[in-house]
C-alpha cells in the first residue's frame, strides 16, 4: 500500500538529487517523444545548446530574451509574494509600451536621450501600474476573483494596442502597412557590450527587489499577507493598502519591461510586442520559488531555450514549435517534482495491521 | 439581422464546448487555464485525422481523444501529484501551441477533404424550423450545433438531477467533506477533468473543420482564453454558458457586420467588449456576494487527504 505524508524539512543535497532527478527524466522522455517523430534528440538537444550558448553573438541573443523574462517575473515575484494570482502581466507588459510609445512619439526627438528614456521609464511604469491597480482595487475592496480579472485585462490591453495600430496611429509613411512609426534615436535604449542596457537594469531590480522583499518593512508586510491574513490583521497591518502597493509594483516592472521592448526591440509599439513573456514569467516566478536571485537563472535557462528554439528553426529547418513542446514537457516533470519534494512516499503494509497495532 | 444571427450561433459553438468543458472541470474544483491548449490539441489531431482518412467521425473521435490526453497530464499532475493549478493550465496551454503547430506544420493552408465537409451542412429540424425567426437561426444550422444543444441540455441534468452530478459539486465545494462522506474524490477530478478536456478538444475541432476547413496555425486565436471566461459570466451553470457564447460568438462578428452597414467601430474595440463584460460581471457577482453565483469554494485548492 502507498503512503504519502508531508515532509518536515528535506536535506539541501536531497533536494537538488531530485530536481535534477526530474530534469533528467524530462530530457529522457522529451528525447523519445523527439525520436517517436523521427528526429535524432541527441542532435536537437545539441542543436538547442549551442543556438543559445554556442558563440558570443547567439550569447547575446538569448541574453536580449531573458532581460524582459528578469524584469516582468521580478515582478510577478511581489504579487506571488502576497499570493496575489497577478495572470495579467502580458496587459501590463502592452500597457507599459503603450506608456512608452506615447512619451517617444510626442515629445520633441530633440530632447536628450537621458531624459526621453526617464521620461518613457516613468510613464511606463505608471501606466503598468494603473493596469495593475485596477484589478487589486477590487480585490482589496470586494475580494474579486484577481486570476480571472486579471487575464480579461490582458485582452483588454491588447486589443487597445491592435486598435491603435490599424487605427489613429497607424503610420501614414507606412504605405498602407499596418505599423506604427519608428521611434526616433533619442528613443532607443543604448547598448553596452553589445547587448542594450536593459540588462543592467535587470541587474539592479534584481537586487533591489530582493532587498525590498527581505529586508524592508513593506516587503515583509507583503510576505505576511500571503502566509496568513489572520495574522497580519491581527498585527494591525492595512492589508487593503499592502495589496494596492504591492500590485503597483508588480504592474509598474511589467510596464518598465513594455518600455525595454519597445525601445530596445521594436522601436515602435506593436500588438506582440509582450510576446508571451507576461504567461512566461509566471512560470519562470513560480519556478524559482519566489527568490529574486534564482529567478535570474531561470530566466537565462529559459531565455536559452528560447533562443535555441529559434536557432533550431534556421539550422535545422525544425519548426520552432518543436522548442515549445520540449520546454511544455520539461516544465511538466518539473511541476510534477514538486510533489516528491514536499510529501514521502512510502512503502508499508496493508492498513489493517496499523489499525490493529493501534489497537 | 437574420443571416447574423444564423452566423452567430456557428461562432458561438466552439466557445460552447470549451466552456461546458471548463465548467464541469471546475465543478471538480480544478482551474484548467490550459483550455487554449487542449483545444488546439484537439483541432489538429482533428483536422489530421480528417485529413488522412477522410471519415469526419473518426475526426471528431480523435479530437476528443487529443483534448482528453491533455487533460489527462494535467489531471496527473494537479489531482495525484497536487502541483500548481495556474502553472499546470499555463503550461498545458505552451505545450498545446507547439504540439498543434508541430504536428499542423506539414499540412498548413490545406483544405479538409469534401467529405468532411458534411460537417457544415446545414440541417433542418423539421417543424422547429418553422417558428418565425428563431426557426431559422437556431434550428437550420450544421450538426455540431444540435449536438452542442443536447450537450447543454444533458450537463443541466447530470449537475442538478442526478446523484453522480450532486456528488461532483460536492467534491468542488468541499473535497474534505466529500471524501469523508464517502467519495472517491481522485476519481471524480480525474473523470471530469478528462471529460471537460474531451469537449475543449471537440471545441478546437469544431474550428479547424467547420469554421475554417483550411489547417492554419494558432486556429482557436484565443477562444479558449474567452471560454475560461464564460464559466464565470455564466456563473458556474450550464444553461447560462449557451447563452454567454451566443453572446459572445456574436460579438465575435458584430465588427465586420457592423462596418458592412456603414458603422464604423473598429472591429478591435469591439473585442474588448466580452473581456469588459467578463470583468464586469466577477464584480456584480462578487458584490452581489450570492452563494449560487459564485465559483465551488474550493476551486483551485489541492485535496490533500492527510491534511483534512
Amino acid at each position: 500500500m502507498l503512503k504519502v505524508n508531508k515532509r518536515a524539512e528535506l536535506p539541501k543535497n536531497r533536494e537538488s538529487i531530485i530536481r535534477i532527478g526530474a530534469i533528467l527524466c524530462s530530457i529522457i522522455c522529451a528525447g523519445l517523444v523527439l525520436a517517436i517523430m523521427g528526429f535524432n534528440p541527441v542532435q536537437i538537444f545539441r542543436e538547442i545548446m549551442l543556438g543559445a550558448f554556442g558563440t558570443q553573438m547567439r550569447m547575446q541573443q538569448t541574453a536580449v530574451k531573458a532581460i524582459p523574462l528578469i524584469v516582468t517575473s521580478l515582478g510577478i515575484l511581489v504579487a506571488f509574494k502576497m499570493k496575489f494570482w497577478n495572470i495579467g502581466g502580458e496587459g501590463q507588459i502592452m500597457m507599459g509600451a503603450f506608456g512608452a510609445a506615447l512619451v517617444a512619439l510626442n515629445l520633441p526627438n530633440t530632447l536628450p536621450m537621458p531624459i526621453m528614456l526617464l521620461c518613457m521609464a516613468v510613464v511606463a511604469i505608471l501606466f503598468g501600474g494603473i493596469w495593475a491597480f485596477i484589478p487589486a482595487y477590487f480585490k482589496a475592496k470586494f475580494n474579486t476573483n484577481e486570476t480571472i480579472f486579471t487575464l480579461m485585462m490582458n485582452y483588454i490591453a491588447i486589443k487597445w494596442v491592435t486598435y491603435l495600430q490599424f487605427g489613429p496611429w497607424k503610420d501614414p509613411a507606412s504605405q498602407g502597412f499596418p505599423r506604427i512609426a519608428t521611434f526616433s534615436e533619442n528613443a532607443v535604449l543604448p547598448k553596452l557590450f553589445g547587448v542594450h542596457i536593459g540588462w543592467v537594469i535587470a541587474l539592479i531590480l534584481v537586487v533591489l527587489i530582493y532587498i525590498f522583499i527581505n529586508h524592508t518593512k513593506k516587503g515583509y508586510e507583503i510576505t505576511v499577507v500571503g502566509e496568513s491574513l489572520e495574522t497580519a490583521r491581527y498585527a494591525g497591518m492595512n492589508i487593503k493598502s499592502i495589496i494596492i502597493s504591492a500590485m503597483l509594483i508588480s504592474g509598474g516592472l511589467c510596464g518598465l519591461t513594455g518600455m525595454i521592448q519597445a525601445s530596445a526591440i521594436e522601436k515602435t509599439l506593436t500588438a506582440n510586442i509582450s510576446n508571451n513573456y507576461g504567461f512566461t514569467a509566471i512560470i519562470t516566478t513560480w519556478l524559482s520559488r519566489l527568490s529574486a536571485p534564482v529567478i535570474l537563472a531561470v530566466c537565462i535557462i529559459f531565455a536559452g531555450l528560447l533562443q535555441g528554439g529559434a536557432y533550431l528553426q534556421i539550422a535545422m529547418q525544425v519548426p520552432a514549435s518543436v522548442a515549445d513542446m520540449i520546454q511544455g514537457i520539461i516544465l511538466f516533470f518539473v511541476l510534477g517534482s514538486e510533489f516528491f519534494l514536499q510529501y514521502k512516499v512510502s512503502f508499508t503494509k496493508s492498513e489493517k495491521t496499523t489499525i490493529k497495532e493501534v489497537a | 439581422m437574420t443571416p447574423f444571427l444564423i452566423a452567430a450561433v456557428g461562432a458561438a459553438m466552439p466557445l460552447l464546448y470549451a466552456t461546458l468543458g471548463e465548467l464541469i472541470t471546475e465543478k471538480a474544483g480544478n482551474l484548467n487555464l490550459g483550455v487554449e491548449g487542449m483545444m488546439l490539441m484537439g483541432a489538429v489531431i482533428g483536422f489530421s485525422v480528417g485529413l488522412h482518412t477522410g471519415n469526419p467521425y473518426l475526426a471528431l473521435l480523435a479530437s476528443l481523444a487529443a483534448g482528453a490526453a491533455g487533460a489527462a497530464i494535467y489531471a496527473v499532475l494537479t489531482v495525484s501529484l497536487m502541483a500548481n493549478q495556474v502553472v499546470t493550465g499555463l503550461t498545458l496551454t505552451i505545450f498545446g501551441t507547439g504540439f498543434s503547430s508541430f504536428v499542423g506544420e506539414g499540412f498548413m493552408g490545406t483544405a479538409a477533404p469534401a467529405a468532411i465537409k458534411s460537417l457544415s451542412v446545414k440541417i433542418a429540424i423539421p417543424g422547429l424550423c418553422q417558428i418565425p425567426v428563431l426557426g431559422q437561426i437556431l434550428f437550420y444550422q450544421d450538426i455540431l450545433v444540435y449536438v452542442g444543444y443536447l450537450l447543454v441540455i444533458a450537463v443541466t441534468i447530470y449537475l442538478n438531477q442526478t446523484k453522480l452530478g450532486l456528488n461532483l459539486r460536492a467534491v468542488g465545494e468541499n473535497a474534505a467533506a466529500a471524501d469523508a462522506s464517502g467519495i472517491n474524490v481522485a476519481f471524480y477530478k480525474y473523470a471530469h477533468i478528462i471529460a471537460g478536456g474531451a469537449m475543449c478538444g471537440l471545441g478546437g475541432a469544431y474550428m479547424s473543420l467547420v469554421t475554417v476547413p483550411v489547417w492554419q496555425e494558432n486556429v482557436v486565436a484565443g477562444r479558449g482564453w474567452i471560454a475560461v471566461a464564460l464559466v464565470i459570466f455564466a456563473s458556474w451553470k450550464s444553461w447560462k454558458a449557451l447563452v454567454g457564447a451566443l453572446v459572445f460568438g456574436g460579438l465575435n462578428i458584430l465588427g465586420l457586420r457592423l462596418q458592412s452597414m456603414g458603422i464604423h467601430i473598429s472591429q478591435y474595440l469591439v473585442d474588448m467588449l466580452p473581456y469588459a463584460a467578463t470583468i464586469l460581471i466577477v464584480i456584480v457577482s462578487t458584490r452581489k456576494n450570492r452563494k449560487e453565483d459564485m465559483n465551488p469554494a474550493d476551486l483551485g485548492v489541492s485535496y490533500f487527504r492527510e491534511e483534512r
